[in-house]
């Protein structure tokens, strides 16, 4: 039963994948190298088949990326010949942005909101196809599979349109652009099941392996490079752990786990019932962040 | 074979519990993380009774009460359960008020289960029927009844009984045949995942076996339809990509493209795990058809020998999502599955009092309305009954300026050239009819007030006619009601079926190549201009017999008037109801002028 219900989500996803790329002049697929985006560039190679993927992919680089992640992106870029754009916010770097000097709610504004309006302005493209569930927080249980941007990337809920049936609505009046959400109705562990069923490749980071950590109040701190700031006299220790998001590596928590296969991971997360939020730093406490952050045009 | 995932639609407001009963489903089936539960066994909002450490089940969904208190919008949120046998069910969780029943539509648009949450301590209440009604017109079938806070009212099954011998008999002049009554407390948790210890009297399920011990069987009836979503071009491929709903395809079946009626084979289903030999119900496939006949997005594919008859013209439930209203004649985008084309309302039958079911006369469709409207589109498309098939039969309608959904649909029925009636060619036409008569055929439509002079201009203008050779004939509005229309009446809806059918018989007529002349009040100029959009250019006249009301009441040959006066006649034209005066009149003629002067007229400018 578990593998229907994984068929019947993915011919829906692939449905909502196909609207898109017909129903919008210059649709993109936003690339964030973690296991949701796996699945939806799988979902794509599916959706076209045997056609290649019709759209671009774009990875908004915040420079603070795990470097395992930046691997990964490009092994991938190759192996599936995708059309591969990364944009980094240069006034961002510029202006010398880190998770560090500007905390990281201000820096997730400047370096992943900004950056992401940037480079959707920069190629014009009016439809960006995203990888959020709406088991993920409780503000996107409500999101909508196309949810409609005004002018500006912003999301204003009482412009978002009603969803019948699996009737949607691709037409944008003039400055608005759609985010479109093609595995809202998925949940993490259908997201891993699905990658054990169909033997995905997802980045190394979520599989167990000694890593340099430090530790910040009671989340692990994975010190990817060095310029991760430590504190005096402090050296990183080794630890097995592995990764449940993935995200700039300042600001990602990974988790103990003994978990080297798919299947270990799928046990793990079938078992351990925490949110997986839970392991960001920029969602906080404040249960209504997520909107504000939407409605700067954060995905 | 079972659907793996359930949709199911939960109705009824905070005050019934349906946050605490949907946080208790949850929390019960294990579907909400540790740290989620943990964190409503400590956080307390102000007024709460709940002691600390015991979880408040309505802190895990109550996302929307909490929203409108900061103002921020009422919607539907989705969550996701799994059930014991792994079968996935998704709850649509929508506010309950009245003015939020655009959501509740939403929400039940997918939905292959109601919820119907109704306090045991308050009975039966007007949303109650509100919510079955919504539930009812958006094709949800299956109804549980979930009678709630039963601890409150000591679990006595005289209370139970009470409500499911009334409510039965609202769900069964509804015509659902499929529906269940469940006593719980969401509080205590009696019968919602756990069997209650104190309504032993209860045999039936608890809420969690309801769901999960439903089979949920698949339709059987093999009318399969792929709209065409995109045109799939490869090397040495060309394929048509889209989901399958209301049946399956199998290699080598008959397919017609719609609304071409090209005809093809299926010679290959085609996907990224090999080709299959059968394309399943709700798969995602694509098909490559031989010979490669052009199909585009929007296009219909079906099994050739059930195609359906491209339409233009529907009759459809329609609900209003937008704040502005519909207006009436304005072209919309209409939307269904990958299907875009320009329509416009071209009336509206009634709006249902969503309250009780009434059908009552409107004249545009305001935010949460719900009625029967008739469209028109400018190009046929396959829509087939919504009772048949929810995918099959749904649209949109998309304001074609701001781009915003502000209504959607579900076919009733097909209106006229429809179905398996074709028009057949005769070959004698009209116009030869016309000519072997010496004269054009056309249509003069007199509209105006009762007592205006209708009947006696047009009683005139065919004497005249006649004296001329000419050949006519006169539709009286009220001889039609002796005979042909003697089974309707005045109000608004019937109205506009005596102007349809007055219209059609005109429409046959002068397809006879007759001059006809119809003296019809027609109060209604969405009636009116429904009539004229029968005929082609030149062939209807609409002349309206401008005479005043006073002078009408002063002349009143048939005692009509003073009938409304006296209160006996509800419905007059232009006294109890509205008559809307023409604005795209092709003559206004004065109703108190002489007779031979208005032939004269009629004659100068119409013929």
């Amino acid at each position: 039963m578990e593998t229907q219900v994984l068929r019947a989500l993915e011919a829906e996803s692939i449905e909502i994948l196909r609207e898109t790329a017909a129903g919008f002049k210059n649709p993109v697929m936003l690339y964030s190298i973690g296991k949701d985006s796996s699945v939806l560039l799988h979902l794509a190679r599916k959706a076209f088949y045997p056609a290649a993927i019709p759209f671009k992919v774009l990875h908004v680089d915040t420079t603070w990326k795990f470097r395992e992640m930046i691997e990964f992106r490009d092994e991938t870029a190759a192996e599936l010949g995708l059309d591969l754009i990364v944009h980094t916010n240069q006034d961002g770097v510029a202006e010398g942005a880190t998770p560090f000097n500007l905390g990281a709610s201000e820096y997730t504004r400047v370096m992943k909101t900004l950056g992401l309006r940037q480079a959707l302005d920069k190629y014009g493209f009016d439809a960006a196809i995203g990888g959020s569930r709406r088991d993920e927080e409780r503000s996107r249980a409500k999101e909508r599979i196309f949810s409609v941007r005004e002018p500006g990337h912003r999301w204003d809920p009482r412009q978002q349109r009603q969803e019948l049936w699996r009737t949607y609505n691709p037409r944008l009046a003039p400055e608005q652009s759609m985010r479109v959400f093609p595995i809202s109705d998925w949940t993490e562990l259908d997201v891993w099941r699905y990658i054990e069923l169909e033997g995905i490749k997802v980045s190394p980071l979520y599989f167990a392996k000694e890593r340099p950590i430090v530790w910040r109040g009671n989340q692990m701190i994975m010190v990817d490079d060095e310029r991760y700031p430590l504190n005096e006299g402090e050296t990183p220790e080794m630890r097995l752990i592995r990764f449940r998001t993935l995200g700039c590596y300042p600001l990602t928590a990974g988790t103990d786990s003994p978990a080297t296969t798919i299947r270990e991971v799928v046990q793990e997360v079938t078992e351990l019932k925490l949110s997986e939020r839970a392991t960001r730093l920029i969602d906080g406490a404040n249960e209504d962040s997520m909107e504000k952050k939407k409605s700067e045009g954060y995905f | 074979m079972n659907k793996p995932i359930i949709r199911l639609v939960t109705c009824g407001s905070v005050d019934d519990g349906k946050s605490t009963l949907i946080g208790r489903l949850l929390v019960e089936t294990g579907s909400v993380p540790d740290d989620t539960v943990d964190s409503a066994k400590t956080v307390r909002r102000s007024g709460s009774t709940i002691k600390a450490g015991e979880i408040d089940f309505s802190l895990l969904t109550d996302g929307l009460e909490a929203e409108r208190e900061q103002g921020i919008t009422i919607d539907v949120a989705y969550r996701s359960m799994v059930l014991q046998n792994g079968r996935r069910l998704i709850i649509a969780d929508a506010p309950g008020h009245e003015q939020y029943t655009r959501n509740m539509a939403v929400a039940a648009s997918r939905a292959d289960i109601g919820l119907i949450l109704l306090d045991a301590t308050r009975g039966i209440r007007t949303q109650t029927l509100r919510h079955l009604n919504i539930c009812h017109i958006m094709g949800v079938t299956r109804i549980a009844i979930v009678i709630n806070k039963l601890d409150a009212m000591g679990y006595d099954q005289g209370v139970y009984d009470q409500l499911v011998a009334e409510l039965s008999a609202s769900l069964e002049k509804l015509g659902v045949e499929d529906f269940a009554f469940i006593p719980v407390s969401a509080l205590a948790g009696d019968n919602v995942s756990f069997r209650s210890e104190f309504m032993g009297w209860y045999e039936g399920p608890t809420l969690l076996e309801y769901l999960q011990d439903w089979p949920a069987e698949k339709e059987t009836l093999n009318a399969p339809r792929m709209t065409v979503q995109m045109v799939n071009r490869a090397d040495n491929f060309r394929g048509v990509s889209g989901t399958i709903f209301g049946g399956e395809f199998k290699l080598g079946d008959e397919v017609m493209v719609l609304p071409s009626k090209k005809t093809a084979k299926v010679a290959r289903i085609a996907t990224f795990d090999g080709d299959l030999t059968v394309a399943e119900e709700q798969s995602a496939v694509t098909l490559v058809l031989e010979p490669d006949v052009d199909a585009t997005r929007g296009d219909a594919i079906e099994l050739a020998a059930v195609a359906t008859e491209p339409a233009n013209r529907f009759a459809a439930t329609m609900i209003w999502l937008n704040d502005a209203e519909l207006i009436h004649s304005r072209s919309y985008y209409l939307i269904s599955g990958s299907t875009q084309v320009p329509a416009i309302v071209t009336s509206i039958r009634h709006v249902l009092n969503i309250n009780n079911g009434d059908h009552e006369s409107a004249r545009t469709f305001k935010a949460n309305d719900i009625g029967l409207v008739e469209l028109a589109t400018d190009a046929p498309i396959a829509l087939t009954p919504y009772k048949e098939n929810r995918f099959k039969g749904n649209f949109i309608l998309v304001d074609r300026v701001t781009m915003a959904t502000v209504g959607a649909g579900m076919v009733s029925h097909v209106l006229r050239r429809s179905g398996n009636i074709s028009e057949h060619h005769y070959e004698i036409t009209k116009q030869v009819r016309s000519e072997q008569k010496n004269q054009t055929a056309k249509v003069i439509w007199f509209t105006g007030l009762s007592g205006s002079g209708k009947s006696t201009i047009a009683n005139a203008l065919e004497k005249h006619l006649f004296a001329l050779g000419k050949h006519s004939y006169v539709l009286d509005g009220d001889n039609l009601r002796l005979g042909l229309n003697k089974d309707l009446g005045f109000t608004r809806e019937d109205r506009a079926e005596n102007v349809r059918r007055v219209s059609e018989v005109a429409h046959v007529m002068a397809d006879a190549g007759l001059i006809t002349l119809v003296a019809l009040v027609s109060p209604f100029a969405d009636d009116r201009n429904q009539a004229r959009e029968l005929f082609g250019d030149g062939e209807f006249a609409e002349v309206w017999v401008k005479t005043s009301a006073e002078v009408c009441a002063e002349r009143d040959p048939k005692g009509l008037y003073k009938k409304a006066a006296a209160g006996q006649l509800p419905n007059l034209s232009g006294v109890g109801q509205d008559y809307e005066p023409p604005t795209n009149a092709e003559l206004v003629l004065d109703g108190t002028a002489s007779i031979e002067d208005n032939i004269q007229i009629i004659m100068r400018e119409l013929f």
